[in-house]
């Protein structure tokens, strides 16, 4: 992890060491919560900027991003195949979340994958999957109006909401139901009502593929022939709209600004945002030309995302976060079976409103979390031989150099007296008097590296 | 069940019991040998047993720390209850195309409003109580039930002012209310006015997550994926450390935390929780090699996601542990059929009916049937009319209330598809509330008005026999 200020995070010394622990904490929140936690000097770094420094070089990234650290392979040591092997889809997104040096690009893309949240249970195919994970990606800080425009004619949007099922005669409502609750409007607020859903879905025909036996759906294409050219009423107005007025409809509600503020605002807080910051961030939104750049720099900067409660790391961002701690790449398919127990694979959410994100955390999806601990952490692991110091090693000693090993992440008091009280307990098991041994001293920090990485404390931010 | 892609030779009661005779003389057959290890752990299977033994003492120095906590409360949950009632809830997500599963064949309308998707007169199994309705050919396993007096048959569940969103009306029938802002499930309410501090199982979800219809706001519940693999590794890690390793986990899960960090406390009291639950879920665990050590009396459709985890149910309340509400909903089968209904619905109907009757059938072998009660439920049926391969979203669907207790019949009626509601679709003719209150004093014994709001309002039908 390189040289980490390990002592500052437990003994703060009286003369400028408060401010200092503030920054540390500002920089860890702001890390994890805009992006996948930091890796070795990113702390140090964000720590010294002003909050609207660091809050700018996440959301004003310079050019292409850049990937580094070890390339991702399989554990034979194989190169992945997004495009075609089972669960390579997700090991390269996380493979890019883990070694981006624009991780609130990526951290954008997957809120976008939650609120367009299509699943390759149904499109089939991890090639249009990926190609929509593009999509995301280039829009991800830019315009709302053109990634809502995209989306909607996206393969794999117009196969999971069956637009290439929907034509003139037969319409399927399931995208004009979704654009406007999911995507744009949300439901039981008035902005709509089932009328409008059936009058949209008219709108938004004429979109088709070909289904091909071996080939999945191929050919993509709009045929005004499939085109419900008839007059259509949405929102009390009449015309022969298509499937860019649909878009443009959605977008000009007066309800879409503050449903698009609010949503965007819960991906990074925890609590919902009141009536005065929805309006004045729906008031950025639309003088911005409907820029999510300008509304995720106002949330980003508001007090209470340093000052407020800490919120739950999502699954992915987690397990990102683990391995950009500890300085690993992908070298291990194991990341696909675990991110099921943690509750988020990637590509597979559990339906077309995304993953519940309130609820991140239960019984099954913790012991997820554990285990995904024991596998960050097995290539690392002491041995009496491996890692063993000759200092006796007091038992909060033992918490500093665990702490130390894991980039120094800050713990609420009660945690780390329990810690330190773990210990010194386990110490003193043994050879009371003598202190421990190197074998007892391996396993005490094996066992306290995974209490913090698994501690209830570290699952939030 | 094994080829699923054939309609004609699917299920059928005759192979059930073929099978079923087939394995009778072997005895009990274990639960599937290969039932995985946690996947992804990267634990050799000695790494993992050694794990597993090392459990034991966790719980008991545990124990110790905090005497009385863990499984004294276990024991006593069990002890004051070992004939408890137990409700299980399946949910069938997306939206189950009730005029599929249970046809009108009968109905005049019906060939017009489904002129592709109808299914054809003279297919199918007769429903007792309305001439007019057929159990689809994948559905026999129900239609036995059915015709046992065991299955009992709401054709229109629903509420009046319908909901079309998957989300919102899901959320009504979770929360037990037509109120969008309640974050609480009606089952999790109940259990917070009848639970304990100490039994994470008295609500289960299995299904590797909980189910919103669980989500308690006060007492602790559990959520699982495979219950005879929960337990925590521990890599690198062995005697004298490890016991204290994992009381641990419960022990940072106890630490107070202030009003102001809701997501931390609740970040606590799932690790507190998940502790407990170990020590609650180790009679499932076999001490020599780490695999599932129940068995089950009859054949489950081998390849249903629903039937694995309704046979690991019968498994835990036949070892005795302390269930009251289980959730095991029906995720992986799709039923939001708005294309290509015709090739997915039959296997989908097929799995639901196959995992139901093997429940049963479970339960009966096992001398369990009269303390479950299973209610099956959808957040909507879908549009009579179809919309050229499929259907679109409706408003009152189907609802079953299995078991050896349940009245059995018909609940409201079919109401037909000549006058449908304002958005075209089915109108309904029993509400969702007025089920559950009745499950709540039918069955549980409970206070519904505590549970449901304005539980008065809504007329029970009768439920239990």
């Amino acid at each position: 992890m390189g040289p980490v200020e390990a002592t500052t995070a437990a003994r703060p010394q009286p003369r400028r060491r408060p401010l200092t622990e503030r920054r540390r904490r500002e920089a860890f929140r702001l890390l994890w919560r805009a992006g996948f936690g930091p890796r070795a000097g990113d702390v140090e770094r964000f720590a010294k900027m002003t909050r609207r420094d660091a809050v700018y070089a996440l959301t004003r990234p310079k050019g292409q991003a850049r990937l580094s650290g070890p390339e991702p392979r399989t554990a034979e040591g194989k190169a992945l195949a997004p495009n075609d092997l089972y669960g390579h889809d997700h090991l390269w997104w996380l493979d890019r979340m883990v070694r981006s040096n624009q991780p609130l690009v990526e951290r954008m893309t997957l809120i976008f994958h939650d609120w367009f949240a299509n699943s390759n249970e149904k499109v089939d195919s991890q090639r249009l999957m990926l190609g929509q994970n593009e999509l995301l990606r280039a829009y991800a800080l830019g315009s709302f109006t053109e990634l809502f425009r995209a989306i909607t004619i996206d393969p794999a949007m117009l196969v999971f909401l069956d637009g290439v099922d929907s034509q003139d005669g037969s319409v399927n409502e399931n995208y004009a139901r979704e654009m406007m609750e999911l995507f744009s409007l949300g439901a039981d607020r008035g902005a709509y009502t089932e009328q409008d859903i059936r009058q949209l879905g008219r709108a938004l025909t004429g979109w088709t593929a070909d289904y091909a036996e071996g080939q999945g759906w191929i050919n993509f294409r709009y045929d005004a022939a499939r085109h419900d050219k008839g007059r259509k009423t949405v929102f009390g107005q009449g015309g022969n709209y298509g499937w860019e007025d649909a878009v443009t409809l959605c977008l000009d509600n007066p309800y879409h600004p503050s449903f698009f503020a609010e949503k965007l605002w819960r991906y990074f807080m925890p609590m919902p945002a009141d009536a005065a910051t929805s309006k004045r961030l729906a008031d950025v939104y639309r003088g911005s030309g409907r820029s999510i750049r300008a509304v995720v720099e106002a949330i980003l900067l508001d007090e209470r995302f340093y000052s407020g409660p800490a919120m739950v790391k999502p699954p992915v961002v987690y397990v990102a976060g683990l391995l950009r701690t500890l300085g690993r790449g992908i070298d291990t398919e194991d990341w696909v079976g675990l991110a099921t127990s943690l509750g988020q694979r990637m590509f597979y959410p559990p339906n077309v409103s995304g993953w519940t994100k309130d609820r991140w955390l239960d019984t099954s999806t913790y012991k997820g979390r554990w285990d995904a601990v024991q596998s960050a952490l097995a290539p690392t692991l002491l041995t009496p031989r491996k890692g063993h110091s000759r200092n006796p090693e007091s038992a909060d000693e033992a918490l500093q150099r665990a702490l130390a090993a894991l980039g120094s992440p800050p713990l609420t008091g009660p945690t780390r007296d329990y810690l330190i009280g773990f210990s010194a307990r386990v110490a003193g098991a043994r050879r009371p008097r003598r202190g421990p041994g190197p074998g007892l001293r391996a396993m005490r920090q094996n066992a306290l590296r995974q209490l913090i990485l698994a501690s209830p404390d570290y699952q939030t931010a | 069940m094994s080829d699923q892609s054939c309609h004609c030779n699917g299920f059928t009661r005759a192979k059930l019991l073929r099978d079923a005779a087939a394995r009778a003389g072997e005895g009990l057959p274990t639960i599937e040998p290969g039932m995985p290890l946690p996947a992804g752990t990267g634990l050799s299977r000695r790494r993992f047993v050694f794990g597993a033994g090392a459990l034991a003492m966790a719980v008991y120095g545990a124990n110790r720390l905090l005497p009385g906590v863990f499984e004294e409360g276990i024991a006593r949950a069990a002890a004051a209850d070992p004939q408890g009632r137990v409700l299980v809830s399946v949910f069938l997500p997306g939206g189950i195309d009730s005029l599929t599963l249970l046809a009108p064949t009968g109905d005049p309308n019906y060939k017009k409003l489904r002129p592709k998707l109808a299914l054809p007169a003279g297919q199918g199994f007769p429903f007792r109580e309305d001439s007019r309705l057929v159990w689809h050919p994948q559905a026999e396993a129900l239609a036995v039930l059915h015709n046992e007096g065991k299955l009992a048959v709401m054709p229109a569940l629903g509420y009046e002012g319908p909901d079309q969103s998957h989300f919102t009306s899901r959320h009504y029938y979770e929360v037990g209310a037509t109120d969008a802002q309640l974050r609480i499930g009606w089952l999790g309410r109940y259990l917070d006015a009848v639970g304990t501090g100490d039994n994470p199982l008295q609500g289960l979800s299995l299904n590797g997550a909980l189910s919103p219809t669980l989500a308690p706001g006060r007492v602790p519940v559990a959520a699982l994926d495979s219950p005879a693999a929960y337990r925590f590794a521990a890599q690198g890690v062995d005697d004298p450390v490890l016991s204290p390793m994992l009381e641990a986990i419960g022990g940072l899960g106890g630490l107070p935390t202030p009003g102001s960090e809701p997501d931390l406390a609740q970040a606590r009291l799932i690790a507190g929780a998940s502790s407990r639950l170990v020590g609650q879920l180790r009679p499932l665990a076999s001490p020599s090699d780490g695999a599932p050590s129940y068995g089950t009396p009859v054949p489950y459709p081998p390849t249903s996601d629903l039937g694995g985890r309704l046979q690991a149910i019968a498994a835990m309340i036949g070892l005795g542990l302390p269930l009251k509400i289980v959730t095991a909903d029906a995720e992986g089968l799709d039923f939001d059929t708005h294309a290509e209904q015709a090739q997915n619905l039959p296997q989908r109907i097929a799995d639901v009916g196959g995992s139901l009757l093997a429940f049963q059938r479970d339960l009966e072998a096992r001398g369990l049937a009269d303390r479950v009660l299973t209610l099956v439920w959808s957040e909507f049926g879908r549009r009579p009319e179809e919309n050229g391969s499929g259907t679109d979203h409706g408003a009152a669907g189907l609802g079953f209330v299995l078991g050896a207790q349940s009245s059995g019949g018909m609940i409201g009626e079919f109401p037909g598809l000549a006058t449908l509601d304002e958005g075209d679709n089915l109108r309904m003719t029993s509400d969702f509330r007025g089920v559950y209150a009745g499950l709540l004093e039918q069955w549980l014994g409970a206070d519904a008005s505590s549970v449901i709001p304005d539980a008065a309002r809504f007329a029970r039908p009768k439920l239990v026999r």
